[in-house]
């Protein structure tokens, strides 16, 4: 792995790591401000029927054109980007939360708690992510919150394993065990000395997780599990499905904000992933 | 002897993840609100008070919650994984029914996928820095980021709608019919194709940067400066210890390809697990679908212990490490 970034250095500081944080973090500023400036930018309301069904897209008065029920298709990508940056964000802030809670107590302080930390980590990784995150979903019911917790269970525990492995290597450096004979309290050590020296690979690892949450939202909300009171993308392509030959646009338009979407995300942690410390961590 | 125990210590891995795969499908179904055994029902109006006692009795839901998993336990080991009171038929039955689609599917995507990624890893990988590298690159995280149910949603917009050269679903075995090896192969390419794409660009990755790892190691610096030609040092050095970790890293991930046919079945009609799966989600069919979860968790399961195998078999290097 170490070499993959170290290679093509001369073709990555000219074009590569500006090039691809600069995409990434455009896009993403992009959507929080489409996301959060929903209601003024949007022409219309995200369920308004706002003209005659199924007009394509350039008619006057609906850019994107409109839905079988007469619903402005641009105005249900704005609102859109709120589901998806919403679910996006708290799945994988959560996930990571609990990722660092769990993989900082298992390295920490090893042993038999170590293990039946890993074996459960290992045992969430083996299973099927996407398949379970459904059935959790059907189990829970379908709110926004239970797919942001079905999300949250299959994604944590890849950062455990990640912040375990840091946590294991800053266990014997020379100033954990002076904060050790120091005397300083187990949580002290664990959140003010090491935990700041483990956070490097999550940078990078935070903008995967909320791009696969994004990811898995709009696969369950496309299968039509999620949350139906919220537009989401996946949403509107699974709903225009059936009129795919008829009317394209309205499965084509969400489907390109979700790809520059992921898109963006993906950039952006690749970029700081062949940044500086955290060279190791790559998308995959 | 160390790999027989080595094979052995596997075998109980898988077999110790197997016993947690059921239990976890025996949390889940009660995780559902309500009374278990309504739920188990189908929770559809046939469900009388007879039928649902019936059903609490058949399933010992009136005994306590640990005799309850270790009937359910003891009912799944043997084989016996419930009644599809939605479809009236066998859970069992319908999974093996449809099994053999998904696995022609999953099987498929996996040959096409592994093939394409490797070889525009190994071309991009190669050239490190180069024009074509930087292409390929970026291929491949387009690629990464493509949603896999709107692209197959594309590709039957393209390619069945628009020019008609492919069928949008099915197998070509509807109604009765054996269709040619032609058709069926026209059937399978869209929906293969869809599921690749996301693998592709994993391979890609993965063989691009073992490529580059293996290049600047001393015995191909040592090939170099014995003047031989780039393309046999290529062929003869990098290759055989490039592709190696990239074929078994693939075997591992090969199970999760049946949970990513879920929404690739469902939007072909292809009649498989994946979409059994989604049909039981829709309809609230909680056996059947646990049915297909621990299908699919179990082939994951079994498909890592085979990959797990493999390695050491095809690369005796490794350590056995426990």
């Amino acid at each position: 792995m170490r070499y993959f970034y170290s290679v093509p250095r001369s073709v990555l500081t000219f074009c590569g790591f500006n090039w691809q944080i600069a995409n990434g973090a455009g896009i993403i500023a992009l959507l929080a401000l489409v996301a959060f400036g929903a209601s003024p930018i949007s022409p219309y309301g995200a369920w308004e029927i706002a003209g005659t069904p199924c007009l394509p897209p350039l008619s006057p008065e609906h850019l994107l054109g409109t839905d079988m029920l007469g619903r402005d298709v641009l105005s249900g990508v704005i609102y859109g980007a709120q589901s998806s940056l919403l679910v996006g964000l708290a799945s994988a802030g959560a996930a990571i939360v609990l990722g660092i809670v769990v993989g900082a107590f298992a390295g920490y302080y090893g042993g038999i708690v170590d293990d039946i930390l890993m074996r459960f980590t290992e045992f969430l990784q083996t299973m099927p992510g996407l398949a379970l995150a459904l059935v959790l979903v059907a189990v829970l019911g379908p709110s926004i919150w239970s797919v942001v917790i079905a999300i949250t269970i299959v994604s944590w525990a890849p950062v455990a394993r990640l912040i375990r492995a840091e946590f294991l290597s800053l266990r014997g450096r020379e100033f954990v065990l002076a904060a050790i004979v120091l005397g300083q309290r187990n949580t002290k050590i664990i959140l003010s000395q090491m935990l700041p020296n483990a956070l490097g690979p999550i940078v990078s690892t935070a903008s995967l997780k909320v791009s696969s949450a994004i990811l898995t939202e709009s696969t369950i909300s496309f299968l039509g599990l999620g949350d139906t009171t919220r537009m989401s993308w996946g949403m509107m392509i699974g709903n225009a499905q059936g009129q795919l030959r008829e009317a394209w646009w309205m499965s084509v338009f969400p489907g390109v904000a979700l790809f520059v979407t992921i898109l963006g995300l993906t950039l952006l942690s690749d970029g700081i992933a062949r940044s500086g410390s955290a060279r190791k961590q790559s998308m995959l | 002897m160390q790999f027989l125990g080595y094979v052995s210590w596997r075998l109980l891995k898988a077999a110790a993840l197997l016993v947690a795969v059921i239990s976890l499908n025996f949390l889940l179904i009660r995780m559902v609100p309500g009374d278990p055994a309504t739920v188990i029902a189908g929770e559809s109006g046939m469900a009388d008070a007879d039928f649902v006692a019936r059903i609490r009795e058949i399933y010992g839901l009136d005994q306590p919650l640990l005799v309850q998993l270790k009937t359910y336990l003891v009912n799944t080991l043997s084989l016996d994984f419930g009644h599809s009171y939605r479809l009236q038929t066998d859970v069992l039955a319908l999974i093996i029914e449809r099994l053999p689609a998904t696995i022609a599917l999953t099987g498929a995507a996996f040959i096409f996928s592994l093939v394409v990624g490797v070889s525009l890893g190994v071309i991009a990988g190669s050239r490190p820095g180069s024009k074509v590298d930087v292409a390929i690159q970026f291929v491949s995280v387009a690629l990464y980021s493509v949603p896999v149910f709107w692209i197959g949603l594309m590709l039957i917009l393209v390619f069945s709608l628009k020019l008609h050269w492919l069928p949008a679903s099915g197998t070509g075995f509807e109604y009765g019919q054996i269709p040619g090896v032609l058709e069926f192969l026209s059937h399978l390419l869209l929906p293969m194709i869809t599921l690749s794409l996301f693998y592709i660009a994993v391979y890609i990755r993965l063989a691009r940067t073992s490529v580059v790892d293996v290049t600047h190691q001393d015995f191909v610096r040592t090939a170099k400066s014995k003047g031989l030609p780039s393309a046999f040092i290529l062929r003869k050095h990098v290759l055989p210890n490039a592709i190696l970790p990239v074929v078994t890293m693939a075997a591992l991930q090969a199970g999760h390809l049946v949970s990513g046919s879920i929404a690739v079945e469902t939007i072909f009609a292809w009649p498989g697990i994946g979409r059994l799966g989604y049909e039981a989600l829709v309809q609230r069919d909680y056996n059947m679908l646990l049915g297909v979860f621990l299908v699919t968790a179990t082939m994951v399961v079994l498909l890592n212990l085979v990959a797990d195998v493999l390695y050491v078999v095809v690369d005796p290097r490794i350590e056995l490490v426990r």
